[in-house]
């Protein structure tokens, strides 16, 4: 069994000197920023090599700009793993996971519906949530909803 | 071989959460299942980040009425990490107290529903007769049956008396014969083992992949229980076990589910014995910046909650994430290439919502015909159980079931119903 140390050890030694800033609020939670492009390596890491549980997808509106976070349990250590990416809000774009974890197709359509993150590559990109009749380009989650409707 | 859609869903009032299926079927055999959610969406999450960290506890209570204490919990304790709240003993053993009867009703109340798929009225009868006392518990220890708001952030809201307690012991102890005596006749039965074993079987490598959680990874051998990974409330005081299972099928969803109601009870009573009296509210007065993950295990499997702070009264971001959002993908894998007469009952054994496989029409793939409607699909299944008894015939007769229960129920000295 490898312990928590040794997870957090193999994740920083993955993401380098191109993490941006990692914390650790408890013992069991570990937060870490992932540069846009290593994400999909960073995921295949935790979930095919560390094998992380893949728990969900949080897409949360920021003023710096949209954040995506990636969580993932170590159960058999109580550690819970966060990947975070931050996107550009104009152009809010990642590489969708659901090739490598396939329970993250619903959150990755969701996300895009309420959020307008684009996932690229996903296998099956429709609408989970909103309604057929619901405007395109109109993400109800963002914070500028229902200020200027977009 | 002509592909036929059968829709199934989307709604009904009853339903825990609407979802709509539509399995494609070449003759008897599932080929392919689609499943479309948002009927019910009540955009919750928006919600909450209008309301104050005070009312959201009441605000997640409502999101689903089964677990309904499941999410108030892993919100509060997000917040809690937080704001590095210590929660008063008393507070930890109430809690524990709580979720623990609500797998209790949870557990028999799936139980009974999927007794009544496979057409044995017998088994939803006899559990939900002993989800009553169940409940009754429940209103002794909260006030209420269901929706208890009974979380708040840094402790709970009510206290249980002392002089309740020696009562309140006295039931729960009352139930164990009687569930002891339920689980045994059901997990004997030799139509159970007909209808479920080999049924809708998910290996442990698809469970990983669509990361199932509760009693249906732990079925898949899976052994992931948040109440023991990262122990919350009172669950390292107590001595108890994780249920596994190895062969993935409906039955070891069936066995596992049955075999942590006798766990349940005696976490229930050991928290009863060990509490002792004491303040149960830490009086949380500030939120600092930051953010927090909740994690609970409820009946169906964990409940994931992340809640940022900006250091107002209210929260940016809180995210929810219920455990039948990974649970009901696994259908994909689960459900292809079984018979159209299992469907039900496989996608009964996530314990997603059952309502909506009672509203449903067999649709020409062409031409969008209705062809059957609502109760077709559980018709064909229950006939198919009537049709394992005839087979049985010789062993066991009809009525099997009854009479062992009954039998069982006169052995500990019960009255008969």
């Amino acid at each position: 069994m490898k312990d928590r140390e040794e997870i957090i050890a193999k994740i920083n030694e993955a993401v380098g000197k191109k993490a941006v800033s990692s914390y650790r609020p408890a013992p069991n939670r570990f937060h870490v920023s992932v540069a846009q492009g290593d994400l999909r390596k960073t995921v295949k890491l935790v979930f095919e090599e560390l094998l992380g549980r893949y728990v969900i997808l949080t897409g949360v509106d920021t003023p710096q700009g949209m954040e995506v976070l990636y969580h993932f349990s170590f159960d058999e250590v109580g550690l819970v793993v966060t990947l975070r990416v931050l996107l550009d809000k104009q152009d809010a774009k990642i590489d969708s996971i659901t090739p490598i974890v396939r329970g993250a197709e619903w959150i990755e359509r969701e996300i895009h519906e309420l959020l307008g993150v684009e996932f690229v590559g996903h296998p099956n990109m429709r609408r989970l949530i909103l309604a057929e009749d619901w405007p395109e380009g109109v993400y109800p989650l963002r914070r500028s909803y229902g200020r200027d409707s977009t | 071989m002509k592909r036929t859609v059968i829709p199934i869903g989307p709604y009904h009032p009853l339903q825990e959460e609407a979802e709509f299926f539509q399995l494609q079927v070449e003759g008897e055999r599932v080929v392919d299942i689609d499943v479309d959610l948002g009927y019910n969406h009540r955009g919750i999450e928006k919600i909450c980040e209008s309301r104050t960290f005070d009312q959201i506890p009441f605000v997640v209570e409502r999101i689903c009425g089964i677990c309904s204490t499941s999410h108030p919990l892993a919100y509060v304790r997000a917040v809690e990490e937080i704001a590095e709240v210590e929660v008063l003993e008393r507070a930890l053993y109430i809690r524990t107290i709580i979720a623990e009867l609500e797998r209790l009703h949870s557990h028999l109340l799936w139980l009974g529903l999927a007794g009544h798929f496979i057409g044995y009225n017998t088994v939803f009868m006899w559990a939900w007769r002993y989800r009553e006392p169940v409940l009754d518990i429940m209103e002794e220890v909260t006030g209420n049956r269901n929706n208890y708001a009974m979380m708040k952030v840094g402790g709970v809201r009510r206290d249980i008396l002392e002089e309740d307690l020696p009562k309140i012991k006295k039931m729960v102890e009352g139930l164990r014969r009687p569930l002891d005596m339920l689980v045994g006749a059901v997990l004997d039965d030799p139509v159970i083992h007909a209808r479920t074993k080999g049924i809708g079987v998910l290996t442990p490598e698809d469970a990983r992949i669509y990361g199932a959680v509760g009693p249906t990874a732990r079925a898949s051998g899976l052994a992931i229980d948040v109440r023991r990974d990262e122990p919350y409330a009172a669950y390292d005081r107590v001595e108890w076990k994780v249920i596994t299972w190895e062969s993935g099928d409906v039955f070891a969803k069936v066995a596992v589910r049955l075999l942590e109601i006798p766990e349940s009870i005696k976490i229930i009573v050991q928290c009863l014995d060990q509490m002792k009296p004491g303040e149960i509210d830490a009086k949380v007065k500030e939120i600092p910046p930051g953010e927090g993950i909740g994690r609970v295990e409820a009946p169906r499997g964990e409940t994931f909650h992340y809640v940022r702070s900006d250091g107002s009264n209210r929260p940016v971001r809180h995210k929810v994430r219920a455990p039948s959002y990974t649970n009901v993908p696994t259908f994909k894998a689960t459900c292809v290439g079984q018979t159209v007469s299992d469907a039900t009952i496989i996608l009964a054994a996530v314990d997603p919502c059952y309502s909506c496989t009672e509203r449903m029409a067999v649709v020409d793939g062409v031409g969008g015909k209705r062809l059957s409607g609502g109760y077709d699909l559980i018709s064909l299944s229950q006939r198919r159980t009537r049709e394992i008894l005839n087979t049985l015939a010789g062993r066991v007769a009809q009525g099997e079931l009854e009479r062992g229960l009954r039998e069982g129920y006169r052995r500990i000295g019960g009255k008969a119903c």
